[in-house]
């Protein structure tokens, strides 16, 4: 058993999610991403467990443990009480950690998901706000959310929304101490560093392929390669 | 209580909730996507069944989103909770209800993992007090706020003016119930009914006057998947998912959709338009899709509640075809103002999925 498996196994969804794995399968076969991508949970966790640092290394690297959706189907369902959806969780928490997360290009979505997530949660107090849930990114909303939110204002307010008000209600402002409260979490808790960390590695793979960080954001975000899904064949 | 047979196998999948007394915590995606439904469940709670419901405007997200995005390391998300935790204890109250399922599941999952690790949770009371000086007391009961609506449905129904009845033919209406994945997946003894054959909609569903419809994806996720959808990359994992449930659906011609949780319901409305779109299918009759409900714009409906001020205008699957079927009343001229009747224009139309 290596260093890095030993690292895994300090995280505590390794230690409530992987116990002992029979291989029955039974993951691969609930998993709504199985049947989409080329994935197979059951072989992630059969490697996870059988504890060889390269084998691991190669997974902290490959795009194959960033194709879970984190529905946790495969929890109920596991015969011996395993959780291999929280053994992708602590797969993808030392990715990011040892900065193998830039390696694959479903990895390196970190970057704008931790720009975006992140930087609501601090600024706003929501992981999901409207200021910065633009239309253009999600033309699937339809064009009944083009027209709420070029009418943002009025259309929360006919829906009894507090928006950006004082006091109690829905999206409200939330006052100042404690959004400083949710910074002062984050820089006690290893939030801030983790931002800090896929920052910098993200920085350094935006250099080396040529990119300002915006073009990166925007590639990330936008961009999808041919070979990932289980209908294509490469 | 002794439970036997039968009731011995179901016993494990039944939830104590409280009458009375609850701390709320409001969901992002329910604020930005349903506010009318966050404001109806208030309204049920404290206007019409009068109980004490309380609300902080110092609550935040749980950060469940972005832990279940994998930005941020799961002692941040354990911390925001605890915080959370600790504004209910200061607010002197004991059971704590979520209007949001991934937080009801991030919830469920932080104290079962203190349970079994206690040092973990030492170590979160430490980072807690060194970020803010709070302490908090455990919640002692925990809920989802459908929990609640499942508790209160035959009160709701006694004070209902309409049914999920088929007016014409006096036949229920044929529904569809889905439940968020991280109600119970995870933890089947904490939701109404367990994993498998939750009761927790159902049991609105059948109190209200509607048939249950069951089919083979019936617990298939709605295809949020978290980075697959917030990524833009990623979304054919999203429509996909949707697609095998509406496929799967489709021969049993259900009438309508109920779901308990934040994003389900804007998936399967938004993705049946996106569907439509591009291979020019729908689902429900007559070029229209099948409508999707959150369980306080149904409860509104059958109390009676302008289906406008339940906000939904703001769903893309149109609505009206429903209402026709129940025979509750609405002014087509008035969906998409804005307070006090402001004009305020109106969206452009779907190409091919029929809507007003």
């Amino acid at each position: 058993m290596g260093k890095l498996y030993d690292m895994l196994k300090e995280d505590y969804r390794i230690k409530e999610g992987l116990k002992t794995c029979i291989n029955c399968g039974t993951c691969t076969a609930i998993c709504p991403a199985a049947e989409f991508y080329k994935y197979d949970p059951r072989k992630i966790v059969d490697t996870v467990q059988r504890g060889d640092d390269e084998e691991i290394v190669q997974l902290l690297k490959s795009d194959v443990i960033w194709y879970c959706g984190e529905c946790m189907s495969c929890v109920t369902r596991c015969p011996r009480k395993n959780g291999p959806g929280l053994v992708i969780m602590a797969l993808r928490n030392l990715s990011a950690r040892l900065g193998y997360f830039v390696c694959s290009e479903k990895g390196r979505q970190l970057y704008p998901l931790t720009k975006m997530l992140t930087g609501n949660i601090l600024k706003y107090g929501y992981c999901i706000y409207p200021d910065t849930f633009r239309w253009e990114d999600h033309v699937e909303s339809g064009p009944v959310w083009k027209w709420h939110t070029e009418h943002l204002e009025d259309s929360f307010a006919r829906l009894g929304a507090n928006f950006r008000g004082e006091g109690p209600g829905v999206l409200r402002k939330i006052p100042q101490e404690s959004l400083d409260e949710l910074k002062s979490i984050f820089d006690v808790t290893g939030g801030t560093e983790r931002i800090e960390n896929v920052e910098k590695f993200s920085a350094e793979k935006a250099k080396e392929m040529g990119m300002s960080m915006e073009e990166y954001f925007n590639y990330t975000f936008g961009h999808c390669s041919e070979g990932h899904l289980n209908e294509e064949q490469l | 209580m002794i439970y036997q047979g039968k009731q011995k196998i179901w016993s494990e999948y039944q939830k104590e909730i409280p009458d009375d007394k609850w701390f709320y915590v409001r969901s992002c995606i329910r604020q930005n996507f349903f506010p009318a439904s966050e404001k109806m469940l208030m309204e049920i709670c404290r206007n019409i069944l009068k109980k004490d419901f309380y609300e902080t405007e110092h609550h935040t997200t749980c950060g469940g989103i972005a832990y279940h995005c994998d930005t941020i390391p799961q002692e941040t998300a354990m911390t925001i909770v605890a915080r959370q935790f600790a504004l209910m204890t200061e607010a002197g109250y004991e059971n704590y209800v979520a209007s949001c399922i991934t937080s009801f599941g991030n919830y469920t999952e932080i104290l079962q993992t203190w349970h079994e690790f206690p040092e973990l949770e030492a170590r979160i009371r430490e980072m807690l007090w060194k970020a803010c000086r709070k302490e908090f007391n455990k919640p002692k009961y925990l809920a989802h706020s459908s929990d609640l609506i499942y508790k209160f449905r035959n009160l709701i129904a006694e004070k209902a003016k309409f049914r999920l009845v088929n007016r014409e033919t006096g036949e229920p209406l044929r529904v569809v119930e889905h439940i968020g994945c991280h109600y119970a997946k995870m933890f089947p003894s904490k939701g109404v009914g367990g994993a498998e054959y939750p009761y927790v909609l159902a049991g609105m569903v059948e109190s209200w006057g509607g048939n249950v419809i069951d089919y083979p994806e019936r617990r298939h996720c709605c295809g949020y998947g978290f980075r697959q959808y917030h990524i833009k990359a990623n979304r054919g994992y999203s429509i996909s998912n949707t697609h095998k449930k509406f496929e799967s659906m489709e021969p049993y011609r259900p009438d309508m959709i109920i779901t308990n949780c934040p994003g389900c319901p804007y998936f399967l409305d938004r993705w049946q338009y996106v569907i439509a779109e591009m291979e020019g299918k729908t689902y429900g009759a007559g070029g229209f899709g099948i409508p999707v409900f959150t369980y306080e714009e149904v409860a509104g409906l059958v109390l009676g509640y302008d289906p406008w001020d339940l906000g939904l205008q703001l769903h893309q699957v149109a609505v009206e075809p429903l209402l026709d079927k129940i025979g509750i009343p609405y002014r087509p001229e008035d969906k998409y103002k804005g307070l006090d009747r402001k004009d305020i224009m109106r969206p452009g139309l779907p190409e091919n999925m029929k809507c007003f």
